[in-house]
């Protein structure tokens, strides 16, 4: 009986965990402005849950329980700070009364002010992504560290750095005013967005920079789409992520291989997904305010047509592709037109499309050469072929991908030899 | 900065050396020297031989100590090592992580002492 007890308190804490953490995490910081202590206070709280639980049962309302416990330890924190700053907040969080029958589960949802808090100017860009996925979702540093390919001692520190900035610096823990949102919102939308880790599926061979933090991407993006979903670009990047949450079954053949895009069987694409994405972008192209992400999530819809229709519309991607490049410098959106360029209108157009590109901004950008190595194959340049698949090859991380290449590069060489013989 | 990544093969990958260096991964070997030279930060690099080949040396109360094999014995052992000059470690991570060595064995990046170093040997 106590073994069942204690199996089903850990599983009710591990789920309150899991679904509440950000929200009780952002309660306890949006006065004080300290992450450090409301985290700890919040860690202290789940202990005690799996102390107290097993034997007095998991409470009616599992996540005022912990609301309690955390405040109270996070009180007796400050209160031993004896910070003189910090008595307004405490006095503030003691007024609210700590009686865990009365919090109901109806405390005010402020996951919003920490996504923006997380993503704020004054913090080092780098760190947007790793200090949400520890505010809100709750991940412990090696894990981040893991992911962002940073040594966990160094991840820890600069969490911490940004920590005390946050409490330090008077960075405001609201949503920003109407005129500072676009630019701030897409701060938090770019940081989402670099946890998904996504590459660019839609190119020949790109190395998919995977983080495997999608499923926390893609939570993220569902939070901030419940809490702001009258804004497009918000629709718009969980759309992205759906859509290419979608795929990722069929990205893998069954030996581990690795399955470009153009050759994945659609019958093992997620409809259910790809539904969701459909949705999620309709409602965004109503507001009738386009965007990055929108684009982004458009071009990912015309792939997903193929599941139906049987063929990909290259010239509806390269006109997305096209307007994407109007409003984004990033190389990979250059990149990615000339792959669909290529698609659309032939190889040579692709390498046209290439070369405005400067070589010194891809010296160690594996996409760019991974699709140039692919139309000078196509155009039967051999040699020039071989060499941009050797530096595809040379900057692939997945294993997986740089077998691909590997194959690839060595039909190249191939058929190049092939040539030189009928030459003799 | 100059950092050194420590490249550390299994025994299987060391036995590939004395069969047939098999197509894929020699050609992987020579696509990440060719992405580290012409993306400007390779600076030397070197293989070792297999580590039955190493001899250990040691002097323990004035008395030599000579052993066979590598220092330490461990499954991986060290087979070569790259220098590079780079802007900061996380740079290093990102070259250590697209080694092909980090997919079967570990590659181990530390930076290179040279500054503290030199100023210690010359005064």
């Amino acid at each position: 009986m106590n073994g069942t007890n204690q199996e089903n308190a850990r599983r009710t804490i591990e789920r309150v965990a899991r679904e509440s953490y950000g929200r009780l995490l952002a309660y306890l910081s949006v006065h004080t402005h300290d992450l450090a202590s409301a985290e700890d206070a919040l860690s202290e709280a789940l202990v005690s849950a799996l102390n107290n639980w097993p034997q007095d049962g998991v409470p009616q309302n599992p996540e005022a329980w912990l609301m309690t416990a955390a405040r109270r330890s996070l009180i007796d924190v400050i209160r031993h700070q004896r910070v003189v700053q910090a008595s307004e907040p405490t006095v503030k969080l003691l007024k609210e009364d700590s009686m865990e029958t009365t919090i109901a589960a109806e405390f005010p949802d402020e996951r919003l002010k920490l996504l923006f808090v997380c993503a704020h100017p004054a913090i080092d860009p780098a760190m947007h992504t790793p200090l949400m996925l520890q505010a809100v979702l709750g991940l412990d540093a090696v894990r981040i560290a893991q992911a962002f390919l940073i040594a966990p001692k160094t991840m820890g520190q600069r969490l911490s750095r940004a920590k005390i900035k946050i409490r330090s610096g008077g960075i405001p823990f609201e949503v920003p005013q109407e005129r500072a949102l676009p630019e701030r919102l897409d701060a938090v939308l770019e940081a989402i967005y670099a946890a998904f880790g996504i590459g660019w599926d839609d190119m020949v061979g790109a190395d998919q920079r995977g983080r495997n933090l999608a499923e926390e991407a893609l939570w993220l993006a569902r939070v901030l789409s419940g809490l702001m979903s009258g804004e497009p670009e918000v629709q718009g990047l969980l759309a992205l992520l759906l859509h290419c949450e979608a795929r990722r079954p069929a990205r893998r053949g069954p030996d581990g291989r690795y399955v470009p895009l153009s050759e994945q069987d659609p019958k093992q694409w997620s409809l259910a997904l790809i539904e969701e994405a459909e949705r999620h972008l309709s409602e965004a192209f109503k507001q009738g305010r386009s965007g990055r992400f929108q684009l982004e999530a458009a071009i990912q819809s015309v792939h997903a047509e193929r599941a139906r229709t049987g063929r990909t519309d290259w010239a509806a991607i390269a006109l997305f592709y096209e307007r994407l490049i109007r409003i984004s410098h990033a190389i990979g959106t250059k990149v990615g037109y000339a792959a669909a360029v290529a698609e659309a209108n032939g190889p040579d157009a692709g390498l046209a499309a290439l070369k405005p590109i400067r070589r010194e901004d891809v010296s160690d950008y594996q996409p760019y050469w991974a699709v140039r190595a692919h139309l000078l194959q196509r155009l039967g340049k051999t040699q020039e072929a071989a060499d941009a698949y050797d530096r595809a090859i040379g900057l692939a991380e997945d294993p997986a991908v740089r077998e691909f290449l590997l194959k690839e590069r060595g039909v190249a060489d191939r058929s190049h030899n092939q040539r030189r013989t009928a030459a003799l | 900065m100059q950092f050194v990544l420590m490249i550390y093969h299994t025994p299987e990958e060391f036995a590939l050396r004395n069969n047939d260096y098999s197509d894929p991964h020699l050609g992987a070997w020579r696509a990440y020297y060719k992405a580290l030279v012409e993306a400007g930060v390779y600076v030397a690099a070197d293989a070792l031989e297999v580590p039955d080949t190493g001899t250990t040396v040691r002097l323990r109360d004035g008395k030599r100590r000579v052993q066979d094999g590598p220092y330490a014995d461990t499954k991986e052992q060290l087979a070569g090592f790259i220098i590079l000059e780079l802007p900061s470690v996380d740079a290093a991570l990102e070259w250590a992580a697209r080694c092909p060595g980090a997919s079967i064995g570990a590659v181990e990046v530390r930076p290179l002492a040279k500054e503290a170093l030199q100023k210690g040997f010359t005064g």
